[in-house]
This record gives C-alpha cells, sequence and structure tokens, in this order.
C-alpha cells in the first residue's frame, strides 16, 4: 500500500494451498490461522481512502452550505439564543483518534460562528446516553484544551445525565406508542448542534439525538430484542427497526419544536496506521514483505509473554490516524443520506454467496471498553451484535451456520466501569441466555437498581441496563446461528455464555462440524479496518 | 466390638494436622485415630443402656477432630480416649430403633438440681459438661465414658435417646441430629417477616438450615452459597430462591436487598466505586454454616445495620476485623446444638421433634450419599472432607452388617 496509489476496495480472496496464514485479531494479542484451501475466503477491507486535504475549510464549508431543509449555521445563530451542542462520546472512533480529534476541529468551528454571532448561552454536551460518563482527559481529547477550559470549569461543558430527574424531559410518543425522552436543556435550546463521527452505517442520523440525548424511558422502546431481531440488519438503514423506530422519534423531536444542525463525519480506514508496529494490520499477508513477517511474530512472541495488564496499556494508548473523508451538515435526514453513502463508500465489500461457518477475530476493542476492559459480554456484543451485523443483504454465514470467534474471552470485568455487567454475568447469564427471558425477567431490575444509577450520575458507569442491551444486541445472531465458538476464551466464561470453546481454530472446525457437515464453507471476515459486507 | 478410637497421642496428632492440611480428612492415616477391638461398653450409670449404632454420620466437627484442626478450647471438656460419633440411629436390646440426642447435660451427668439452661430444656448450654459422674465430654462421640456411635455398641442415658416410627428409614434417622442443629439456627436467627437472609455454604448443615428457614420461618428471599453443582442444586430444592458461588454473595445480596456498596480503600488513587467490598445495607440474616474467616467476613460485610448473624458452622481460630460490628451493631450469636424451641407462634417444642418432622416432610434421607463399614474409615473420611466435590453430602458409617453387632 502506498500513498500515491488509489486506495483499494474491500477484496475477496478464495484460499488455495499457496495462500499464507490470515492474522486474526485476538484480543490484545494475534493469531496466525491457516484455513482450509479450497473451501474459504477471506474478506479484505477496502483501504483506506484519501482523507480530505484541509478538514478545516470542508468543515467551515459544510457549515455555510447545508445539506437539505436548513440555513446556513450562522443564520441560525443569533445574540440571546440558547444554543446547545452535544457531541459523539468515547464510544466513537474506535480506537481514539489522534489529536486534533474530528470533534474539536468542528466544535471549534461551530464556536467561532457563535461568537461572531454574538450567542454567549452555549451548553456543550457529551451525547452518551447511558453510557459511562468521559473523564476530564477523555473530554479534553474529544473537544480540545481550548474548548474544555472556556467552558468545563463553569459547568457549561458536561456529559448528558439520562437519570437527572430534572434535566429530563418526555417529548411525546410516536404513533407506535414510543416515549421520547429528552435532554430538557436540548429541548429548550433554541438550536442543537449534533457533531457526530459516523464510524459505522448505524451511526448518526436521528439516532445522535433520539438515543444519544435520551434515557432508559426511551431507549427501551428500541434497544430491546424485539427491535433487533427485527434489524436485519442494524447496519442497513432500509431494514433496521432500530432504524424506524429512532426516525420516528427524530419525527416528534422535530415536531416538538427542537430544531437540530446536524453535522456528520466520516473517517477513512486507516486504523492501524501506514506505517509504525500496527501497519501490517493493514496490509494484504501475501503482499508481507520479510521485514513485516519478521516485525509480526516479534511482536506476537512479545505478546504472548507480556502480562494482560501491560498488553492493556500497551493497546490502550494505541491512537488511530483516522483522516476525515467527508464533512456534511444540515438537515438530519438529508445530511446522513449523503453520510450513509460516505461510510459505504470506504466500507462495503462485495461478497456472492452465504457462507457455513464465519470466523472473526476479535481485537481488543469495542465502542465500551475504551481504557478498559473487553469482558465477556463484550466479545459477545462485538461479534455477535457488530461484526455479525456488518451486512446488508443477507447475513455472511447461514441460518443455522456457525460462527467461530477467536478471543481470549477471560473472566474479568471493570468494575468501575461495568459494575452491573458483573451482576448480570453472575446472576442473569447463570440462570438463562434467552435475551427473551432475560429481558422479561430481569432488565427492570436492573435498570431502576439505585446503586447502578448513583454509579452511572456519579462515577464512571455504564448505566444498569447495559449489559442487557449488550446481549440484546446479539439476539439477532444468536436466532440465526447453529452453534457459537469461541477459539482461545476461557472456558468457563465461554460455558456462561452458553458457547462453545475451543483451544485451536483446527479444535473449533472439527466442532462446527457437528452442525454444518464434513468439508463446510468458510469465510473469514477481516475486521478491523472495518468492513461491511454486501452480500448478495 | 468393634470401634474407631481416638487416643491422646502428640506426635500423631501434628502428623494428622499435617496430612490433613494436605488432603483434607488424610488425618485418618496418619492421626491418632485407630480401628480396634474392644471389650462391650461399660454402662456409667445404673440408668444407662446399650445402643448398637446402625448408621453413624460424620459430622464437620469430626472431620475437624480427625485432621487435627479443633480448637483447643475443647481440650478440657473432652476425655481420652473417645470413639467418636454423635449422629446415631441404632437399636436398643429390645429392637426399639431409636436416635441419639448426643449432648450430655446435668440429665445424664447424675447432676441434681440441674443447672438452669438444663432445667430450661437447653441442653447445649449446660454449665456442667466436665462435672458430674461422667469424665468430661460436652456430646456422646467426646466422652471416654460413653463411647460414641463409630463403633458396634455404646452406652447412652435414657433422656438421650428417641425411638422413631418404622416409616423413617435409617438414612432419614441419620439425619435428625444434623436437621435438629439446622432447626436450632434458623429459629436462632430470629428472621423478621419477610426479611432476608443470607446462608453461607452448602453442605450438611447449611442445607438443613435452609430447609428449616422455610419450615419453621416466614424467611422472604434466601440466598445461599454453594461451592459445588451438585450442592447449588439441592440448596434450590430446599427453598433457596438463588443460589451463587461464594465469591459472588456480595453483590447477590446488594441485588437482593437493593443496598449500595463500598469499595475497599485501595493504597493508590485507583477508583474503587462499583467494587463491592462491603454493602451499606445487607440481609437481615446471615447464617455462617461454614465458619472460617473468610465466611464470617462476608458475613460482617452483607449483613444489614442491626442485623443478625448466626454462627452454626464450628470455627477453630478466626482472623477478624470486628469495627463493622461495633460500628454497625451487628449481632453475632452461635448456634450449637438444640433443646426446647420457641417457635415464631410461642409454642415450644422440642428441637429433635421438630428436625424428625423436617425430616420426613424435606426428604432428608436423600442427603445421605454414601455408607461405609468401620474398617473402611480411612476412605469414608477423606471422602466426608471432599464430600461437596465429589457430589456428596452426609457420609456415614453402617454398621448394620458388622460382624460383632450381629453376634
Amino acid at each position: 500500500m502506498t500513498g500515491h496509489l488509489a486506495p483499494r476496495p474491500g477484496f475477496v480472496l478464495d484460499v488455495d494451498r499457496n495462500s499464507p496464514p490470515i492474522v486474526f485479531h485476538h484480543g490484545e494479542g494475534f493469531r496466525l490461522e491457516k484455513l482450509p484451501p479450497g473451501r474459504s475466503r477471506v474478506i479484505y477491507p477496502a483501504e483506506p481512502l484519501e482523507g480530505l486535504p484541509d478538514p478545516d475549510s470542508a468543515i467551515r464549508e459544510a457549515l455555510l452550505n447545508p445539506i437539505g431543509e436548513s440555513d446556513p449555521l450562522p443564520a441560525l445563530l443569533r445574540p440571546g439564543m440558547k444554543l446547545t451542542i452535544a457531541f459523539d462520546d468515547i464510544s466513537l472512533p474506535l480506537p481514539p483518534m489522534r489529536r486534533p480529534d474530528i470533534r474539536q476541529r468542528v466544535i471549534e468551528a461551530v464556536l467561532d460562528l457563535a461568537a461572531e454571532a454574538g450567542v454567549d448561552d452555549v451548553h456543550l454536551i457529551a451525547a452518551l446516553a447511558i453510557h459511562r460518563r468521559m473523564t476530564e482527559d477523555e473530554l479534553r481529547h474529544a473537544v480540545g484544551d481550548r474548548v474544555y477550559d472556556a467552558f468545563a470549569p463553569d459547568g457549561r461543558l458536561y456529559n448528558h445525565d439520562a437519570e437527572d430527574p430534572d434535566g429530563m424531559v418526555v417529548l411525546g410518543e410516536t404513533p407506535h406508542g414510543e416515549d421520547v425522552q429528552f435532554s430538557r436543556r436540548a429541548a429548550e435550546s433554541d438550536l442543537v448542534v449534533y457533531v457526530n463521527i459516523n464510524l459505522v452505517a448505524m451511526d448518526g442520523g436521528h439516532k445522535s439525538t433520539a438515543t444519544g440525548l435520551s434515557g432508559y424511558t426511551g431507549l427501551r422502546h428500541h434497544h430491546n430484542v424485539h427491535t433487533m431481531r427485527n434489524s436485519r440488519s442494524f447496519m442497513d438503514q432500509e431494514n433496521s427497526a432500530l432504524h424506524a423506530s429512532n426516525w420516528r422519534m427524530g419525527k416528534i423531536i422535530r415536531d416538538a419544536g427542537v430544531k437540530i444542525f446536524q453535522i456528520e463525519t466520516t473517517v477513512n480506514n486507516d486504523t492501524f496506521g501506514r506505517e509504525g508496529p500496527l501497519a501490517l494490520l493493514q496490509k494484504r499477508e501475501w503482499e508481507w514483505s520479510a521485514r513485516d513477517r519478521m516485525q509480526f511474530l516479534g511482536m506476537k512472541a512479545g505478546l504472548d509473554v507480556m502480562p494482560t495488564k501491560v498488553k492493556r496499556k500497551v493497546f490502550s494508548s494505541w491512537q488511530a490516524p483516522y483522516a476525515l473523508t467527508s464533512v456534511q451538515a444540515g438537515e438530519v435526514e438529508a445530511v446522513h443520506e449523503v453520510t450513509t453513502e460516505n461510510v459505504y463508500r470506504q466500507h462495503l465489500v462485495p461478497v456472492e454467496g452465504q457462507t457455513d461457518i464465519l470466523t472473526m477475530g476479535m481485537p481488543y476493542i469495542c465502542p465500551y471498553n475504551v481504557n478498559s476492559i473487553m469482558n465477556p459480554i463484550l466479545v459477545m456484543c462485538l461479534g455477535l451484535g457488530y461484526f455479525f451485523n456488518l451486512y446488508r443483504g443477507r447475513p455472511l454465514v447461514r441460518e443455522g451456520g456457525v460462527l467461530i470467534m477467536s478471543h481470549p474471552t477471560p473472566w474479568e470485568f471493570n468494575p468501575v466501569h461495568h459494575p452491573s455487567y458483573i451482576d448480570f454475568f453472575e446472576q442473569v447469564l447463570a440462570d438463562t441466555t434467552d435475551p427473551v427471558e432475560i429481558e422479561k425477567k430481569y432488565e427492570k431490575q436492573f435498570a431502576e437498581d439505585e446503586w447502578y444509577i448513583h454509579l452511572y450520575r456519579n462515577s464512571y458507569a455504564y448505566h444498569g441496563v447495559h449489559p442487557f442491551y449488550m446481549w440484546y444486541w446479539g439476539s439477532h445472531a444468536l436466532q440465526h446461528l447453529g452453534r457459537v465458538i469461541i477459539v482461545g476464551g476461557d472456558p468457563a466464561a465461554v460455558r456462561r455464555m452458553g458457547f462453545q470453546v475451543a483451544s485451536t481454530l483446527q479444535d473449533a472446525l472439527e466442532m462446527a462440524s457437528d452442525v454444518v457437515g464434513p468439508q463446510p464453507t468458510i469465510t473469514h471476515m477481516k475486521n478491523p479496518p472495518i468492513l461491511m459486507a454486501d452480500v448478495t | 466390638m468393634k470401634a474407631l478410637q481416638f487416643r491422646r497421642n502428640l506426635p500423631r496428632y501434628a502428623a494428622a494436622r499435617m496430612a490433613g492440611s494436605l488432603t483434607p480428612g488424610r488425618g485418618a492415616a496418619a492421626g491418632p485415630l485407630k480401628l480396634v477391638d474392644l471389650d462391650g461398653p461399660q454402662a456409667p450409670g445404673p440408668d444407662w443402656v446399650q445402643v448398637r449404632p446402625r448408621l453413624s454420620g460424620i459430622c464437620g466437627s469430626d472431620l475437624a477432630t480427625v485432621d487435627g484442626r479443633s480448637a483447643r478450647y475443647f481440650e478440657p471438656l473432652v476425655s481420652f480416649p473417645f470413639i467418636p460419633g454423635h449422629e446415631v440411629v441404632g437399636d436398643l436390646a429390645d429392637g426399639t430403633r431409636v436416635v441419639l440426642e448426643p449432648v450430655l447435660g446435668c440429665v445424664s451427668r447424675n447432676l441434681d438440681p440441674t443447672c438452669r439452661p438444663c432445667s430450661n430444656g437447653h441442653l447445649g448450654n449446660c454449665e456442667h459438661t466436665s462435672f458430674g459422674d461422667l469424665e468430661p465430654g460436652i456430646q456422646t462421640g467426646s466422652c471416654h465414658d460413653t463411647g460414641g456411635g463409630w463403633s458396634t455398641a455404646f452406652s447412652a442415658h435414657p433422656s438421650q435417646l428417641h425411638p422413631i416410627p418404622d416409616v423413617l428409614d435409617d438414612e432419614a434417622a441419620v439425619m435428625i441430629e444434623p436437621t435438629a442443629c439446622g432447626v436450632h439456627a434458623a429459629l436462632a436467627a430470629e428472621v423478621p417477616d419477610g426479611g432476608v437472609v443470607a446462608v453461607l455454604g452448602a453442605g450438611t448443615l447449611g442445607l438443613v438450615t435452609m430447609a428449616a428457614l422455610r419450615a419453621y420461618t416466614d424467611s422472604g428471599t434466601v440466598v445461599a452459597t454453594a461451592r459445588y453443582p451438585e450442592q447449588r442444586r439441592q440448596a434450590a430444592t430446599l427453598g433457596a430462591d438463588q443460589v451463587v458461588a461464594p465469591d459472588e454473595i456480595r453483590r447477590a445480596v446488594r441485588r437482593i436487598t437493593g443496598s449500595r456498596a463500598i469499595g475497599a480503600p485501595g493504597l493508590d488513587e485507583t477508583p474503587t466505586e462499583g467494587i463491592v467490598d462491603r454493602l451499606t445495607g445487607g440481609a437481615d440474616v446471615v447464617v455462617d454454616c461454614v465458619g472460617s474467616s473468610t465466611s464470617l467476613t462476608d458475613a460482617l460485610a452483607i449483613v444489614r445495620p442491626r442485623g443478625r448473624i448466626v454462627l452454626v458452622g464450628m470455627p477453630a481460630e478466626v482472623s477478624l476485623e470486628l469495627t463493622p460490628l461495633w460500628h454497625r451493631e451487628i449481632a453475632l450469636v452461635g448456634a450449637y446444638t438444640y433443646g426446647i424451641e420457641t417457635l415464631p407462634d410461642g409454642t415450644e417444642r422440642r428441637t429433635f421433634d421438630l428436625a424428625s418432622e423436617l425430616v420426613t416432610e424435606a426428604g432428608l434421607g436423600s442427603l445421605v450419599t454414601a455408607t461405609y463399614p468401620l474398617a473402611r474409615y480411612r476412605d469414608a473420611l477423606e471422602h466426608a472432607a471432599s464430600a461437596g466435590r465429589r457430589g456428596a453430602t452426609k457420609i456415614a458409617f453402617d454398621m448394620r452388617d458388622e460382624k460383632e453387632r450381629l453376634l
């Protein structure tokens, strides 16, 4: 891969006898796996698109030339108005990007215009819904020191608090009976500017505000098993019940008089850098040089003997050199249509036909363990939720097929970030792994638990109900798959989730043959960098 | 007669302690316990009768003795050599089947007047356990003069014996004594109506205590700890609403009671929110059927302010931070054996009668998992010491086919 050549699109490799072993992500490490020739294929993501040459100019251009029925941002700003700038939280992008973060660039541009227009009443809110609060360091990283120092000390830059009884309002109800719960500050603002980073096709649009500035009362209407099972997939807006619900809520928000100026951005696939220690994760294995091979083997050997805590620290410190590939602003739906095209432009890979066995290497990070631990529930959510649903058309794996994931899956949790996850794992999954049963029997208790609410509001804990949503996220896959096997996982943790554990990929393939027969087709989804399969 | 005899022998005691620390129950092979042939028991008094054991259970306190883990507290309260065994169903000379209430109170010691606890029916609290006509010994099974159940014959005072109906088989009958301990513990817990109870441990004592809590108190949610799958299953069957691993009990009680929690203070600035070191509220009652430093620390961490901890499992020396006991005004009470119980409705019943009914109603005879002849005492004791891990609950000696008994 070289900078001066046009980036290559995603690619499907048919594995033959000459194909080299494939690198699988495996938490804070990697595995080299040889896939059976003649019936295996590997889907590679597209190479990183070129970034916009002058991001700051592109952002300003977007603010001045909005899409859809919207005035340019300066025309929406006036002295004496109440302005709220809401922005995506720590879950985006993944991994966190190098400074300056896109949010900082956009927010600074918006604040410049607000200052020019004489707007004084400005609040900035991390639209985290029921995610954990961002720390000062994380907020500084997202919005930049200048913005943080100007707004945080006097309480004008803060984390959304979905459990603040005085801070939330219900704007109405959709025709489907869904309560639209919303931030009072945002609802009472003359203008809400939303600053998004659209990493995957599920992000953005009305979901930014209808979810990001909502709370349990609102979220429960779409973060549930029924919705997730009827989102085929939740990454494909045309076929996503999750998307439809958020759009219905967006209409209620609009009809309630909340004016939203949506700013959406997309980044390229430069997750691991074109140079540096992780660069070879963006190269196709048969194109590795001898130096790449030596470097990889050295890195793998080092990681294999490194204590887990040290590995986590090393990986958590990685910041992606993402480049901005598009920025569009204006009316929510019109903006999001363009955003989605730009996401697809980077992520979509045409794939013909489904497979009997889908394999995935699970990386060290997902949206909910930034600076934290990838606990077993998050492994499930990333694999059966996010990665499984990265398809358009049909799932990559056929109904009744087998999903094989590779991850250490330790029985380990960050108690500060994920206190209710521990209880979910110890109590709920010990009882049942059926999402419907879990939702019916346990959700309310966890959602209303005072201690979880206290920790969500005052510490850095995900809301008590969050692990339920993680499990629901995988409910479509759970219904679709015949078996789930985790290679290299902790046996007790894997079994607690109702999955099977294998020590090697070969063992896993052997175990899968009970379900899919002796000569199954195998597809490896080589993700990340992110790809979305367009399956015909 | 044939008997397992425990002699005072300090070197062997040390060897038992060493062996038992390596493999629980292994103290039987290295320690002072021996299978011996003895003359028949000598009645310590004119009223005493001979009992020929049919089954005799192995209790946690027996295992502590065999493995050299017993507290030195008991040294003046036992008399050597003694024959262990206090969970006994046996036959009298006339063929009457009886169970033994092993406590040796004032009546069996031929003391008159009796001490105040004995007068009130609280035999377990007898103030004269090392006085009177008998050598020291708090129960049959630790007194030289009486013999004990791990034999083909021993002596018993008529006040210690309870005839049992034919409907109760031997396995059920041998469970009456441990069940009486559970009944006594459940009633000593003074559970408020609908109160949350945590039972630590799902060995025999834990399981019978759960059954007793359900039968004789108005407990609300009962949460239990169990280390092994079969214990989990038994606990759920006998009345626990939730069964969790021992290291999950703090979070489980927090969830059930809606309490908040406090993390342990660290040496650095690492956040502790979300860690459940102890609860701010907690269970109304904790019944500790383990009796270790760990279980008592758990109990103090999960009981609510002004709550009650009932110590049923026999402790030895434990290391314990008692500040929470003081700060949260927690009551820590022991529950040893039985006597007369006052039920929540005010009626008074003998614990053994309540236990006998509970054994029948809850089918507790099924907890007897395996029996061994006396000759295989080493296997029996190792099995008992690893009962939970091996899917067992109560292990007992079976004397029904012993040659000496049939003579």
